[in-house]
């Protein structure tokens, strides 16, 4: 270690003085940018690839929003790209379904999942606990490039003849394991769940070094109530991801084996176009729990982050403390286990005991606990700070804000009663774009915002920054608050025409105008990508190493850090991270020993 | 062409930003970047306090918008207490969405950076912090037990007088099963559906309770005020019988049969008056993903009195009979006396 480490060390000095002038570096191009085992890299590769599948993900929504709000018109465009899905410029409703299960799969694994925690796990846990890089920088490049593979094989059912996979993202059988029941049945299904065992390998072997590398290479001084938020945040959803993957693996591979070796775990008594199959004894609902034994802690593996993200950007922008760091500490735990035990939820009309159901509610509404103490903890902390508005913290302000709005209607859906008659309903689909995917997205271009000029030594540009931000926000509230109320009325989610119903159909202007704010925040996004790629090479330079002022370790590298983080011995931490405005100083990063006169908090 | 143009003005429309931006930049760099920077905290922070205000009325004009295009009066006794648990929560909610977010858009205004503020160090405080984990916890304990107390109620048994409706979903449409006068549905097994042999839904007709079954496709009559329980299945793959007006849902599962029970409140024609469509009928949406037919599972209910149930139900004919057209008793008379009387088991 000790050798590779100098190496490295010497890299970064080189890298700091001449970083632009790439290739005179002793690593050649493929070991430094493409099968890198530096977690710094790594990072970078997994967030470009989730910003490319955000895009294509993002596409998808827009296209089948097309369909939603204008099902009568045709769009010829569509055809001369999607051919025979799109006949006559009419989105078809097999594609219809194949689009809505690829942005849902797209949108939870590929972009929020490996694109989130995949990226600040990798760049921020070694950064901020000290560490030259992850336990195993070897099964960290495989994390990648599982993660890409799986990419690439997702990619790939997009074009076979039958198209992609098209029962939902959630994948239930009978649907998806009957080959008769339709297109997207057939070879994209396959495909689909090879992805996602791949995709679960990449968890799997990031998770691992996460957990391994925060318990074991913590720098001297840096014990574990010293570590800043966002790294506890990492630490919890990797358990997560570890304990309950493996439950989504089993259950895909039970799937794969129904479809193609005549298997019964999942079908019983099913005949479909008048054809009778053998199958008996299996259960339908047993793919549910087992899905939903992730799909749950996939909710929190995709948010844990964030809180965490936004924790540390609330507080180094507001220049005061977290508030209540211990109690920010437990309600994470509180979450994490309480993830495990919520489940079935998604099932309280499946067919479930209503006792058990019973049991489910309690556990769920439950969880609403440790949620408000985190809100209440963040609008303490912004009290009485000063707070800048880079456009970091603004969008951490609005992840604020729509986990309040998304977390609230949480307890409507929790409530098995007032569930009956909002399960599968639109009001389910602007919950969880709220609180999950939109907060969680928020949380991600937060942390981008922050700590791009750690990955790029360049700053992004404010003000596209803020034009970015504003668009978002206003049209992610537009988009998905009037939702609620189609949902309350009970139109069902998955419907491509309303038309044809009596009383469903008195949304067309709704569904016009959420489709016209879609796409201008779809759009809107390419102000940010134009933004961070621009910037990675024009951007304005950093020149000082700490620009936001903040207290944590990756401040203390250079600006421009090479392989091994830190030039000469790792830094000595001698207090927690969340010293602002503390005795009048602005902030005292944790590499600063306690003073004898300091006070204690 | 359309297309093209639509592109060409969302890419000159980027380009514009972004100079703009880049603009901005430079005026930044000549200005000093610290100034710059103070400007642009304070427009942000007036526009998080516009984007509250202007967010507050939105919410009251969209709730203003819709408020009679959602929920109307629920039609069935487990309705009633879905939407009074509903308005329950809403309210709650509501305040604690108002008042949080509030707070934050005001804080975030009021604490906005200044040079003659320093940040209050205030790292925690347990009085405030067990408030805060004392009140949710008591309020979310009393919304638990309201919805368990309904949830029990309306999942609970069916009463024994309650007439018995089974109801399949296949794709892409609904079947339904009537007892008959035995108040029985006879026995069925999947490996007998046949439709071509007019056996839809695989009934055993060595069963006897099979004899006076009626079987309906796509339009399910139930009796205002008398309870009725759903005996659901389905075909295929997972649908969900989802009855809007009577706040109700449950999936339909192939291999796994559930139930739900209600008593309609309110006649078809009753509901035409209230909603002041004439055109009004109760509508059976599948809210499971199905296959490409999913959005366009339609299945109706016509919920009439007793009499005009009756009438309808004496003018179908059993599906033994439609199945075996020889077992008619009615078409025997017709042929010959001497045939032996099979259709005397039908009751």
């Amino acid at each position: 270690m000790s050798e590779t480490t100098t190496v490295h060390i010497a890299d970064a000095k080189h890298a700091t003085t001449h970083h632009e002038e790439h290739g005179h570096h002793q690593q050649s191009f493929i070991s430094k940018y493409i099968f890198s085992m530096d977690h710094k890299t790594i990072g970078k590769q997994f967030l470009i690839t989730g910003i490319v599948w955000a895009v294509i993900g993002g596409l998808f929504s827009v296209i089948f929003r097309l369909q939603l709000g204008y099902p009568d018109t045709t769009f010829p465009i569509l055809e001369t790209f999607f051919g025979k899905w799109a006949k006559g410029g009419q989105i078809q409703p097999e594609f219809y379904y194949s689009l809505v299960t690829m942005h849902g799969t797209i949108l939870v694994f590929f972009v929020l999942t490996a694109g989130l925690s995949g990226t600040f796990a990798n760049i921020l846990i070694p950064l901020q606990i000290g560490a030259r890089d992850m336990a195993s920088p070897f099964l960290n490049m495989l994390s990648y490039w599982f993660f890409f593979i799986a990419g690439i094989v997702m990619a790939s059912s997009i074009f076979v003849q039958t198209g992609p996979a098209s029962s939902g993202w959630t994948m239930y059988p009978p649907l998806s394991a009957l080959r008769q029941a339709g297109d997207g049945q057939k070879i994209g299904t396959d495909l689909w769940l090879i992805s996602m065992a791949l995709f679960i390998i990449s968890s799997l072997l990031g998770g691992l070094n996460y957990i391994t590398t925060i318990l074991n290479m913590r720098t001297k001084g840096m014990s574990m109530t010293r570590l800043p938020l966002p790294i506890w945040a990492m630490f919890f959803t990797a358990v997560l991801g570890v304990l309950s993957f493996p439950v989504l693996l089993s259950g895909a591979i039970l799937l794969l084996f129904d479809r193609n070796l005549g298997t019964s775990f999942y079908l019983s008594d099913i005949v479909i176009n008048g054809e009778i199959l053998p199958n008996e004894g299996g259960s339908a609902i047993l793919y549910q729990h087992l899905f939903w034994f992730l799909g749950h802690p996939e909710v929190y593996i995709i948010l844990l982050p964030a809180m965490g993200m936004v924790s540390e950007i609330l507080s180094v922008n507001s220049r005061k403390p977290i508030f209540g760091y211990m109690a920010m500490l437990g309600s994470l735990f509180a979450i994490a286990i309480l993830a495990f035990l919520v489940w079935a939820h998604h099932m309280f009309v499946a067919g479930l005991n209503p006792f058990l159901g019973s049991v489910f509610v309690l556990l769920t509404l439950l969880i609403a606990v440790p949620s408000a103490i985190k809100v209440f903890n963040w609008l303490t902390t912004i009290w009485r700070g000063n707070i800048r508005f880079t456009p970091a913290a603004l969008f951490a302000i609005g992840f604020v804000s729509l986990f309040i709005s998304g977390g609230l209607t949480g307890i409507f859906l929790g409530n098995s009663t007032i569930d009956i008659h909002l399960h599968d309903t639109m009001f389910v689909v602007a919950h969880f774009h709220i609180v999950m995917g939109v907060a969680s997205m928020f949380g991600m271009l937060a942390g981008v915002y922050h700590w791009f000029p750690k990955m790029y030594g360049r700053y992004l540009n404010n003000t596209l920054g803020y034009i970015h931000f504003w668009v978002t926000i206003v049209g992610a509230y537009l988009t998905f608050w009037p939702m609620h109320y189609q949902g309350l009325a009970g139109v069902p989610r998955r419907y491509l025409d309303k038309s044809g119903w009596v009383n469903f159909n008195q949304f067309g202007e709704l569904d016009k105008f959420i489709t016209v704010v879609s796409m201008i925040v779809f759009v809107a996004q390419f102000i940010f990508i134009i933004n961070f790629f621009y910037s990675i090479y024009k951007g304005r330079k950093v020149r000082t190493a700490n620009p936001w002022g903040a207290n944590t370790l990756e401040w203390t590298t250079p600006i421009n850090p090479g392989h091994g983080n830190w030039e000469g011995d790792i830094p000595e931490v001698h207090r927690w991270p969340y010293d602002y405005g503390k005795d009048g100083r602005e902030f005292i990063p944790q590499t600063e020993p306690v003073g004898a006169s300091e006070s204690k908090h | 062409m359309q297309t093209l143009l639509i592109s060409a003005i969302l890419v000159l429309f980027l380009v514009v930003i972004f100079q703009i931006a880049k603009a901005s930049e430079y005026v930044a760099m000549i200005r000093g970047y610290e100034n710059a920077r103070k400007q642009s905290n304070k427009i942000n922070a007036f526009l998080l306090l516009a984007f509250l205000a202007i967010g507050l009325i939105g919410v009251y004009y969209c709730n203003e918008l819709f408020k009679d295009k959602i929920l109307g009066e629920p039609a069935s006794n487990h309705g009633v207490l879905v939407d009074r648990m509903l308005y329950v929560t809403l309210g709650i909610t509501f305040v604690v969405f108002v008042v949080t977010q509030i707070a934050l858009f005001w804080f975030a205004y009021k604490y906005q950076e200044s040079d003659n503020r320093k940040a209050f160090y205030y790292p925690h405080n347990n009085t405030l912090e067990l408030i805060w984990t004392v009140i949710p916890a008591i309020t979310l304990s009393v919304l638990v037990g309201f919805g368990i107390f309904y949830w029990f109620k309306i999942t609970g048994p069916a009463p024994r007088d309650a007439m018995v409706v089974e109801v399949v979903g296949k794709q892409y449409g609904w079947e339904f099963r009537y007892p008959g006068a035995d108040g029985i549905l006879g026995k069925k097994y999947f490996k007998k559906i046949n439709p071509a042999n007019n056996n839809p839904v695989g009934q055993l007709w060595e069963d006897p309770a099979n004899h006076d079954d009626v079987f309906v496709e796509q339009e399910m009559h139930l009796v205002v005020g008398k309870p009725v329980q759903l005996v659901i299945g389905a075909k295929d793959v997972i649908h969900s019988v989802g009855l809007v007006h009577f706040r109700l849902k449950t999936d339909a599962v192939p291999g796994t049969p559930t139930t739900m029970w209600f008593t309609p409140k309110f006649t078809t024609k009753e509901m035409k008056e209230k909603t002041g469509n004439p055109d009004f009928v109760y509508e059976i949406s599948c809210d499971q993903l199905c296959g490409k037919g999913h959005w366009s599972m339609r299945g109706t209910i016509v919920v009439e009195t007793q009499e005009e149930f009756d009438a309808w139900v004496a003018s179908k004919t059993p599906q033994y009979l439609v199945a075996n057209p020889d077992k008619d008793p009615a078409r025997q008379m017709e042929n010959t006396d001497a045939a032996p009387l099979t259709g005397a088991i039908i009751r």
